[in-house]
């Protein structure tokens, strides 16, 4: 079962139509920039505070955010059937959502790391020395929302309200991904830092346990 | 194996629906078809609008899963009934859609549309396969521009194109002139009677109307998801086309 | 023929009275220990026996999850419509077993810790459970085709009930890192107690079976209307020969 052939081949095609536009890439980092400014206005923090609350409030932001993305994966490929176009190819069916799971953790990876001095900015806290750390931590929580995104999104464009039912759906389900990566983040910045390792385990096993549901029954979801 | 580097290959596909329905909730798109297509043959598919043409074309591609019975399929010359879920896969590397849809995707340009899905059919240099293939639909000109920019009848040509790429021995086409000029018409016409001849199997769904008509051996007409009519046993294909024509300029 | 069809419902009827009865004697005697047979909590007192109600409708619901989880990796596998009524039908009886776990937790809270609500491991986890099987109930909603929904929401099932160890354990996890207080925790378990108990899960798994069979069978018999239905639309419309197909063709 050759997936590495087909996902490439439609990762690229992904990426090129997302960068051709940036639509997906400049909406995410703006919406999460205005609920992180939003917050520090709205809440006034401490310092400490703000060190207490920032991790889990990023990951909350990029929760949303990333429901708001993930939404077009399927719906674009409706306009003008094009998921038929690729459902017809000699390719595995899973390759199709493969490389979908692959092109979203791309983009939302990259809104990240955009946004990363900035969150450091605003909520005063010290990445340099944690940053291989941090982007573990970042490339694991990514991971889960990608996956899960991915597949709900294809589960979404099926339903009606299909705008409101994608976060609907992602935010309960994910909500072990967040606790896991809002803690991971929060213990890198206390003193001493430490990178929990209960809490990235957790996020190692959400990322296993969702990516073999999603290589074994994802395929379903395209069928007519 | 096929000779990949031709643009058609020689040969055609036949496809077998055995007591294929298909039911979408309170409605039945197909009940209990049995038919069966020789490789080579090329067939018009007739009938009112709702009647499971599309239903039936989609699902020789494979497409839908059946809620009772199955699509086989079989290889020109021995006619070794292969059933589809086996190797699916394999077949669909052969089979060709052009559909209600165009099937292109609109923020890509012409050619990385077709390198795209030569690419994925994995073709032997997949550029010039593309490049190849616009010339005949006369969009060579107009390769590198967005196909959200296109007109319908470009649209279409080029989904017509996209659907010849990878040489297929099975053509589904779905009311195919729709959208085409007079000239877009007569290419599509030579190019199915050209495919045709190199052994080709076609099914095509029409009204009866178009230069595309001429190489057809055989008529189905559907009705409400069942065979009404079928021009192999009872009749001649041409009185059933302009049957169709008829009804359909009536409507 | 339609006396037999009636004397099949009759007896029907008349069994399924039978067990609703029974069910509803067993709530009631299970009833009656948790509040006078079981003895008083140390601490706690009167409002511990709420405990008999909170423990055993949760410990079921998990129960009527499980099948759910079950039905909906056997309805992508096999196709079969049972399995996807038996899917729906678990789910929408377990999500309201969960609502009376959510409701008597507050009510015991109250009293004992002048609380109504707390964010605590297992009602947070609760909750979350709640929220995921209403997701699947909703999703259910939204999709009009019968075979999409099912296959679609079958998916959804998977997810959430591997979600569901995931959840527990990272709020659990959480909590002993940023401790609250707890709902239900402390008190010792006498084994009269734990006979009580059992007894109450016992009723309320027989409330779950009784629930379900009636749902299951609203399933099945809205299946079998909309099959009759078909089947009568259809022998109207299929012409018997080509001049009634032409008739049809020009009347349409």
């Amino acid at each position: 079962m050759d997936l590495a052939r087909p996902i490439g081949i439609l990762l690229a095609k992904e990426l090129r139509t997302e960068f051709r536009t940036r639509e997906l890439l400049v909406s995410t980092l703006v919406f999460v920039l205005i609920v992180l400014v939003l917050f520090s206005f709205t809440f006034d923090p401490t310092t400490a505070e703000s060190r207490r609350f920032g991790p889990g409030l990023l990951w909350l932001a990029l929760l949303f955010a990333g429901s708001l993305m993930l939404h077009p994966s399927f719906t674009r490929e409706q306009s003008n059937e094009t998921i038929v176009a690729l459902r017809m190819a000699p390719i595995e069916p899973i390759s199709i959502i493969g490389a979908k799971i692959l092109a979203n953790f791309c983009f939302l990876l990259v809104a990240e790391l955009v946004l990363l001095p900035v969150f450091a900015a605003l909520y005063n806290l010290r990445i340099v020395p944690v940053l291989g750390r941090l982007v573990a931590v970042l490339v694991l929580g990514t991971l889960a929302l990608s996956i899960v995104g991915t597949v709900f999104a294809a589960i979404s464009s099926q339903a009606r309200m299909r705008e409101l039912l994608l976060p609907l759906l992602l935010l309960p389900l994910l909500t072990p991904a967040l606790v896991a990566s809002a803690e991971a983040t929060a213990g890198l910045f206390e003193s001493p830092p430490a990178l929990a390792p209960v809490w990235m385990g957790v996020l190692a096993a959400f990322d296993t346990i969702f990516l073999t549901v999603t290589w074994l029954f994802g395929e379903y979801l395209l069928e007519e | 194996m096929p000779d990949e580097s031709a643009s058609q290959s020689r040969g055609g596909l036949g496809v077998e629906f055995v007591q294929f329905a298909k039911r979408y909730g309170a409605r039945f798109a197909l009940r209990n078809v049995s038919l069966s297509i020789a490789p080579g043959e090329c067939v018009a598919l007739v009938g009112p609008n709702g009647s499971g043409k599309t239903t039936l074309l989609k699902a020789a591609a494979l497409l839908i899963r059946p809620t009772s019975g199955r699509v086989q399929f079989s290889a020109s010359a021995n006619g070794d009934g292969r059933n589809s879920h086996d190797d699916s896969t394999a077949i669909k590397r052969y089979i060709g859609l052009v559909s209600h849809s165009i099937l292109l995707y609109d923020d890509l340009t012409a050619e990385e549309n077709l390198v795209l899905f030569a690419r994925l059919y994995a073709l032997d240099s997949p550029e010039d396969r593309a490049l190849a293939a616009l010339e005949p639909a006369g969009l060579a000109a107009r390769g590198k521009d967005l196909v959200r920019n296109f007109s319908r009848g470009m649209r279409q040509r080029l989904a017509i194109a996209r659907a010849l790429l990878a040489g297929p021995k099975l053509l589904l086409l779905d009311e195919p002139s729709t959208g085409l000029d007079r000239a877009g018409q007569q290419w599509l016409g030579e190019t199915l009677a050209n495919l045709a001849a190199a052994g080709c199997t076609v099914l095509m769904s029409t009204h009866g109307a178009g230069d595309s008509n001429a190489f057809v051996t055989r008529a189905i007409r559907l009705i409400a998801g069942s065979i009404a009519e079928d021009s192999a046993v009872s009749g001649d294909a041409r009185t059933m086309l302009a049957a169709a024509l008829a009804a359909h300029q009536e409507a | 023929m339609a006396s037999a069809a009636h004397a099949i419902e009759t007896r029907k009827t008349g069994a399924q009275a039978l067990a609703t009865l029974a069910v509803a004697l067993l709530l009631g005697v299970a009833a009656y220990c948790a509040l006078f047979v079981a003895p008083t909590e140390a601490t706690m007192g009167l409002i511990q026996r709420i405990f008999y109600f909170h423990v055993p409708f949760g410990w079921s619901a998990f129960v009527a999850f499980a099948i759910s989880f079950v039905s909906s990796i056997a309805y992508l596998r096999t196709r079969t419509p049972k399995w996807d009524w038996l899917a729906v039908s678990s789910a929408e009886v377990g999500v309201p077993f969960v609502t009376v776990m959510l409701v008597t937790g507050p009510i015991w809270a109250h009293p004992v810790w002048g609380i109504w609500w707390t964010w605590d491991a297992r009602l947070t986890s609760t909750f979350v459970l709640w929220v995921l099987y209403v997701c699947y109930l909703l999703l259910r909603t939204l999709i009009d085709e019968p075979e999409r929904r099912a296959v679609v929401s079958a998916v959804f099932n998977i997810f959430a009930a591997f979600d569901i160890p995931l959840v527990y354990f990272s709020i659990w996890f959480f909590r002993t890192q940023h401790p609250q207080p707890v709902i239900g925790a402390g008190g010792s378990l006498d084994p009269r107690m734990l006979d009580v108990l059992l007894l109450c899960w016992g009723a309320t798994l027989a409330l779950l079976a009784l629930l379900l069979r009636q749902r299951y069978r609203v399933e099945a018999l809205r299946w079998e209307v909309e099959r009759l239905r078909l089947e009568a639309e259809s022998r109207g419309s299929v012409p018997h020969s080509l001049a009634a197909l032409r008739d049809q063709e020009h009347s349409a």
